[in-house]
């Protein structure tokens, strides 16, 4: 076996920032004063926040202290299922760091940008083209921000028909997200049970569909990593009943340039482009949730769209149906760049990519199966989700095992997610992890499965390598302290 | 492709592993009725070379500062971003990380968040902040998605004089709750008067903008007495230019309940709107109804301090449709930024700056009221106000934008009566000389 990755280094420990630097201090260059002071009336001036004074020497130790406690894409693989922790090329933060870009101000006339217009423009045509969904609007700042987008036009639709319906469904598999999106726009979740091959049979929803429902959510491929097969039933029985068909694309990296979500009987789709077009997801965000929607239901969706007349375009707020705005001005433009850039290099070869993603993810499924129960024993998509039951005789848990990746040298997969599987390990590997990487991986977790059954006190006390040990999550809670 | 590093050697040994003939026999399983007809009709792959070029095309076709003079504010500020902060927020130890879910190996995003939280609270004036929403006008909608559950309320009111962006997303958020949305009108002076608000009565919150869209420092410390004649009612301060609270007294010395508002002034590049950073604090009673990830202090088995993400039975992944919101990913990466510049300018700079910014707002001010330019409303401003130029300005402005100068925001189209009304902006970025320039050809 090839040496694991994962070991000790010198960590510094690093105080807080307002436990640092002295009144006076500055590591910011003033901009030269060249007018008058003008000072504002006393009862307006108050004392100023309590900041710390640094030198630029003491934030730069600071955050580069912070930086090498963390674990990211470029550190080792991250195979965070439902995330799709790919490769974030270099070149596309410098495109977004362009001056032009970078810059520019989100209310300048259009004589004056349309070379952003133009990219926001092309990005939509580009992400029509990917999803066969035709309208698309980029304004959603993240997944969740597309749910409720897609929430909102369901709500507008049935308004506009003069119906309210109530209901939606949703799988039993699905993220957290979905109902509390739906909840938002006032449509309780009926859960729909998926069946024992892991997905959704259609005489289930027949059984729970009617016109008081307005339609369904589904993540597509689902988050066991299955495709949906009945789709495109089930879309028949929602539409028979004058619902919608929402899907989830959280997952839309196993299926690029194979799948049409159109001819699928899909109405309104949200993307991430912070999982599928190789954003970076910056520790917590932004991302970006592009919306895309069939030509029926184009005229939902938020304003302003672009627009392209007689060579120029341009951004319009003349749509009288839209469901409005849910951001202040076009979403994420910065991350739109970026995955506008990735589209640009890969072309067509995106289908490609979601090919090794589904190859990977099947490679490491039949190399661990001996080892770790898989529950749902198929072909799967880009991502394969196992359980700790064979280990659970020797009182190790999923969390164990995901603890003791670290000292590997891995970022964990997804864990206790889907709900519907017990003690859930969800290993997404994505297409950008060599063989080399992923042969390495699955060594770890096979090792791991040994010393489950021959030394399990190695997984209890894991991590040993990282700065911290396991933190007490149950006191963090109790006593909430978020604020020094 | 040098994103895909398979080998066909590799991809062969794999596909024999998963027992699939070639890569399309792994999704033999898709129905033929949802597949493609045809292959992706995508640009053919550009090289990195060949990107730069088609880049720099379209960048360059962008209006931008230092060779264009923009004097235009409205939500999204020119501010001056120190080169360490680039240079740190480009360590991708932070921005190839996920949300901290782990939080034995994410220790560097999780300390950031915490003293992100801190120092937006020591700059709003309240108890707790979030780790982020998504900008300013997303982060008021959910302010008042939080003063209904809070107050089982089904009405609130809105300024006027609030970000009309900000008002109709607030609109778009609370549509199908049914909820009702009052506005109250503004006044002559460009402030707001809760005396014009006819009936305060059952409101679940009240929002008001200061330094507001016009620019004009609302008498927050009034509006908050008056809205908690109704104790029940939460007083909601949003704000797009936090930079103002480096000098005037904080919202919630000022009686706010929530503060939330758009944070791109500290630290992040405009980008024509995004990513931003949605601020977002509240008193320390209304915790647990807050929306958004919260980091919280915690030890390891050691002892040692350490970070977790905490109080997740608020949030979608625990509570699902009952949750406090539906958010997920955040602007993790902007909030780094932001705390980073707080850091960088500390209160002494945060000071400075911000007298820096007012003084040169006022200096044009003076200069515009001068050259016999009305100044509509009669109220301290910060770094944005309004002026009214004589009719028929849209030319004047059309020549100047030739001149690489954009004087400012025409009212009229979020205000109809405000017609030949312009809302400026001066930052630290606008020169004397620049402003100078800016009178000289608007009298020319
Ligand atoms: C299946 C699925 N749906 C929705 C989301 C929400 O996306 P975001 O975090 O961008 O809001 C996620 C992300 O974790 C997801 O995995």
């Amino acid at each position: 076996m090839k040496a694991m990755t994962g070991t000790r280094g010198l960590v510094l420990n690093e105080p807080f920032l307002w436990e640092q630097g002295a009144r006076g201090r500055t590591c910011f260059s003033m901009p030269r004063r060249d007018v008058d002071p003008c000072p504002l009336k006393d009862e307006l001036v108050g004392q100023g926040p309590d900041f710390p004074d640094l030198s630029e020497v003491d934030l730069v130790r600071h955050y580069t202290r912070l930086s090498t406690w963390n674990f990211g894409v470029d550190t080792g693989m991250y195979p965070l299922g439902s995330c799709t922790m790919k490769y974030n090329p270099k070149i596309n933060e410098k495109m977004a760091s362009l001056p032009g870009f970078a810059g520019a101000h989100p209310l300048l006339p259009a004589e004056l940008c349309q070379g952003v217009l133009k990219l926001m423009y092309d990005l939509e045509k580009y992400l029509a083209e990917i999803t066969g969904l035709p309208a698309v609007t980029l304004q959603p700042a993240a997944g969740a921000h597309g749910e409720l987008t897609g929430m909102l036009i369901f709500h507008a639709f049935f308004k506009a028909r003069n119906q309210q319906r109530s209901k939606i469904l949703i799988p039993d598999t699905a993220h957290g997200t979905n109902p509390a999106s739906a909840a938002l726009c006032g449509f309780k979740s009926i859960p729909v049970a998926s069946n024992d091959q892991g997905v959704l049979a259609p005489e289930e929803v027949a059984e729970l569909m009617d016109e008081e429902t307005a339609g369904i959510m589904i993540t597509n491929p689902n988050t066991l990593g299955l495709f949906e097969d009945n789709i495109k039933k089930i879309a028949g029985i929602v539409h028979a009943k004058g619902g919608l068909v929402y899907a989830d694309g959280a997952n839309m990296n196993a299926i690029m340039g194979i799948v049409d979500m159109s001819k699928s009987g899909v109405d309104i789709l949200h993307l991430n482009l912070h999982k599928t077009f190789a954003t970076p997801h910056g520790g917590g965000g932004p991302g970006s949730g592009p919306v895309c929607v069939t030509k029926n239901l184009e005229k939902f969706l938020p304003v302003p769209r672009v627009i392209h007349q007689n060579g120029d375009y341009t951004l319009t707020y003349d749509c009288p149906e839209s469901i409005g705005k849910l951001h202040a001005f076009y979403g994420n433009f910065g991350v739109q760049i970026k995955a506008y850039s990735y589209i640009l290099s890969m072309g067509a070869e995106l289908k490609k990519a979601s090919q090794l993603a589904v190859l990977n993810a099947n490679y490491i499924k039949e190399e661990l199966k001996s080892v770790f129960h898989l529950p749902y024993d198929r072909a799967c998509m880009h991502e394969c989700v196992f359980t700790d039951k064979f280990q659970k005789p020797y009182k190790v848990t999923t969390l164990d095992i995901a603890k003791r990746l670290m000292d590997y040298g891995f970022h964990p997969p997804t864990i206790y997610f889907p709900l519907v599987v017990h003690g859930a390990l969800m290993i997404e590997p994505t297409e950008t992890e060599s063989k080399t990487s992923i042969d390495l991986f699955i060594a770890a977790l096979k090792a791991i499965a040994k010393e489950a059954r021959e030394s399990p006190e190695l997984l209890h006390e894991a991590p040993r390598n990282p700065k911290m040990r396991r933190l007490d999550e149950t006191i963090a809670a109790r006593k909430p302290c978020l604020a020094g | 492709m040098r994103y895909l590093p398979h080998t066909d050697e590799e991809i062969a040994a794999m596909l024999q592993k998963a027992g699939a003939m070639d890569l399309d026999d792994l999704f033999s399983g898709i129905p033929e009725d949802c597949r493609r007809g045809r292959d992706l009709d995508l640009p053919e792959p550009f090289t990195e070379w060949e990107l730069n070029q088609h880049m720099a095309v379209l960048s360059g076709k962008m209006a931008v500062s230092p060779e264009y003079k923009i004097f235009l504010g409205a939500g999204s500020y020119e501010h001056y971003i120190p080169e360490v902060i680039k240079q740190l927020l480009a360590r991708s130890e932070f921005y190839t990380a996920y949300t901290p879910y782990q939080p034995e190996i994410s220790q560097g995003t999780l300390q950031a968040i915490y003293e992100y939280q801190t120092l937006t609270t020591r700059l709003l004036g309240l108890d707790v902040a979030n780790a982020s929403l998504y900008d300013g006008a997303s982060g008021l909608a959910e302010a008042l998605l939080m003063a209904i559950r809070i107050t089982g309320r089904k009405k609130v009111a809105v300024a006027g004089s609030i970000h009309p962006f900000y008002r109709k997303v607030v609109q778009t958020y609370l549509a199908p709750t049914g909820c009702e949305i009052v506005e109250i009108p503004y006044l002559a002076n460009g402030k707001t008067d809760l005396t014009r608000l006819p009936d305060l009565a059952d409101l679940a919150g009240i929002a008001v903008q200061s330094p507001n869209f016009f620019g004009c420092i609302e008498d927050l410390d009034l509006i908050g007495r008056e809205i908690h004649s109704d104790p029940k009612t939460l007083f909601v301060v949003t704000f797009t230019e936090p930079l103002a609270y480096g000098i005037l007294k904080n919202p919630g010395s000022l009686g706010a309940d929530i503060a939330c508002g758009e944070g791109q002034s500290f630290g992040i590049p405009q980008s024509f709107g995004g990513p931003g950073l949605g601020m977002f604090a509240a008193k320390k009673r209304f915790m647990r109804n807050m929306p958004g990830r919260l980091v919280g202090k915690t030890k390891d088995e050691n002892g040692n301090r350490g970070f977790v993400l905490t109080l997740a039975t608020r949030e979608q992944h625990i509570r699902r449709e009952k949750a406090t919101s539906n958010i997920c990913s955040n602007q993790g990466l902007c909030a780094t930024a932001a705390a980073m510049y707080m850091a960088a300018l500390g209160r002494t700079g945060l000071r400075e700056l911000a007298r820096l910014n007012h003084d040169k707002a006022e200096y044009l001010k003076n200069q515009l009221q001068q050259a016999g330019f009305t100044i509509p409303f009669d109220t301290p401003t910060f770094n944005e106000f309004v002026v009214k130029f004589p009719a028929g300005f849209e030319t004047t402005h059309k020549k100047l934008l030739a001149k690489k100068i954009v004087a400012g925001l025409d009212l009229s189209l979020y205000y109809p009566e405000l017609i030949d009304h312009y809302l400026l902006s001066v930052t630290e970025t606008s020169s004397k000389e620049d402003m100078d320039a800016l009178i000289k050809e608007i009298q020319a």
